[in-house]
């Protein structure tokens, strides 16, 4: 059911772990649900120079949590806010329908985290993220 | 060479070769139709009939009373489905449980629909339900009370020969998907008092798509599937002569080897408990006593379970959890919530079912490849950090 590509980051996930000096740091999902993604930035000049994440869930869960981290790693926050949940499910070359929602996830993780590091610097980061619907999504 | 363990006999079994070389025949030389009158037909026919004579025999039945079908599902199906048409007069309410298989509970669904009530009564922490609870449900126009023997999930046994003692002071109908149990427990039709039990070959090492269901001698069930006149007219098409065949010589050789079986899957299922319960926040699930003898069932707090079947397959261990990552909904399975778990703790179950064709030396390996695989999982989940840092 799930890809070589999302059981290669299952088995091998990219950019696991804390970041000691992240300066941005987004949590999504609810355990009740069975996933949860926290996702850690290390954020300079508007560029995501180091990226990191953990998560608890199923085999997609932790593969999205680590192909979206892969992606948006050296980008600019404008470049990161534009990835999507299409474009991680894509990159893993597809995810089976129930899975969808991971990506869903990750995507909204890596909004969270950015969104945080405009409110550590007292900036409304609504305007510029979006809602990062912190886990109303499960109940899609 | 990475070795291959085989944890998920719950699921299914790999087929005995008792049984696959009680088929070949079958498959090969002896192809001729049960229905025909010439000899090669003839052949297939009385191969039917002293396979329905072993079964009955290894379930305390008489041969007559075993209808053969297409598995454990189709069982469970005819049994309900029958009794509703048959006591339509009489009621429409049944109970059942909250942790029965979907055979059955998405039957009982589907008929509540066409307007059958249906109570579940609750379990226990263990799975068990209360005997008194069973009393207060009865209504004047319960039909039929339709309670599995063991279960699944959690390898819980219930009191079925105490439901039917019930049942019978009050004249009302029991079933009993006995899937998980047949061949690997003593099941006696009498001592259990069921007037209809539902069993699946593929449980007890026989083939995939044959089962059986026994009605009891003088309970006229209605016609399953109509068409020509097999099993009595009660369920048409032409039998599946091989499957009946492997079924029956896998249920003899289960019941021959029962109690050795027995003693050996249990003191390996209990090494298993006993080991993984080390691991820090982990519990089991099911009846700690009132068990199947190959079922290890448990639940690992902060991880989630389809990671780790995931990653057990990686090491060549087949295992399965009810994760609500294994199905297609967001809930964790139905039995796990019934024993009173809460979702976060229901998503980290891990399911081993292990049996006699299991060795020490699969134990071995389960116990040294597991808690690493917990370890990693846990390291990587946000969960955890709470966990430890007692902020959970």
């Amino acid at each position: 059911m799930y890809t070589e590509k999302v059981m290669d980051h299952f088995a091998n996930p990219r950019n696991v772990g804390e970041l000691p000096d992240a300066n941005a740091i987004g949590q999504v999902g609810n355990p009740k649900c069975g996933d949860i993604m926290k996702i850690y930035m290390k954020i300079e000049d508007e560029v995501i120079k180091d990226i990191s994440f953990k998560t608890f869930g199923c085999g997609a869960a932790i593969a999205t949590s680590s192909m979206a981290t892969e992606l948006v790693k050296g980008k600019t926050i404008q470049d990161a806010l534009a990835l999507t949940n299409k474009a991680v499910v894509e990159a893993l070359d597809g995810l089976p329908p129930a899975k969808i929602h991971c990506s869903v996830l990750a995507e909204q993780g890596i909004k969270a985290a950015i969104a945080d590091y405009y409110k550590r610097q007292g900036i409304d980061p609504e305007p510029i993220v979006g809602c990062h619907c912190d886990c109303e999504h499960c109940e899609h | 060479m990475q070795r291959f363990v085989y944890a998920d006999n719950a699921g299914t079994t790999a087929l005995s070769k008792t049984a696959l070389e009680a088929m070949m025949p079958y498959l090969t030389e002896f192809y001729g139709n049960p229905s025909s009158i010439y000899s090669l037909g003839r052949k297939s026919k009385t191969a039917i009939e002293t396979a329905r004579q072993k079964i009955a025999a290894a379930i305390g039945a008489k041969a007559e009373e075993i209808y053969f079908t297409g598995g454990g599902s189709e069982a469970d199906n005819w049994a309900i489905r029958s009794v509703v048409e048959k006591m339509s007069k009489k009621g429409r309410h049944i109970i059942s449980t909250a942790i029965e298989h979907h055979a059955v509970l998405h039957t009982l669904k589907a008929l509540e629909k066409q307007g059958c009530e249906v109570t579940y009564l609750p379990v226990d922490s263990y799975g068990q339900i209360s005997l008194d609870e069973l009393k207060d449900a009865i209504r004047d126009d319960t039909i039929l009370i339709t309670i599995m023997m063991a279960n699944n999930e959690i390898g819980t046994i219930l009191p079925i020969a105490e439901v039917s003692k019930i049942a019978k002071e009050r004249g009302i109908l029991v079933h009993t998907d006995a899937v998980q149990a047949v061949g690997h427990i003593p099941v006696d039709v009498d001592e259990l008092g069921v007037d209809m039990l539902s069993l699946a070959a593929h449980k007890f090492r026989g083939p995939k798509g044959i089962g059986a269901l026994y009605v009891r001698k003088g309970l006229f069930l209605p016609a399953y599937l109509t068409g020509g006149g097999q099993e009595k007219g009660r369920r048409a098409g032409t039998e599946n002569v091989a499957g009946i065949v492997g079924m029956a010589a896998a249920l003899e050789e289960a019941i021959a080897n029962m109690d050795e079986n027995i003693k050996k899957v249990t003191a390996m299922r209990d090494r298993l408990i006993e080991n993984l319960l080390k691991i820090q926040f982990s519990r089991l699930t099911g009846d700690p006593v009132n068990r199947l003898p190959g079922t290890a069932s448990f639940v690992f707090e902060c991880i989630e379970g389809e990671s780790l079947v995931l990653s057990l397959d990686a090491k060549g261990i087949c295992a399965s959890s009810g994760s609500a990552c294994s199905s297609a909904s967001l809930d964790p399975s139905h039995v796990l919530l019934a024993i009173g778990l809460p979702h976060e703790i229901a998503h980290g179950s891990l399911r081993l079912t292990i049996n006699e064709d299991n060795t020490d030396e699969d134990i071995d390996y389960i116990l040294a490849e597991v808690p690493p695989i917990i370890a990693r999982l846990r390291e990587m989940s946000p969960l955890w950090e709470d966990k430890i840092n007692g902020k959970l």
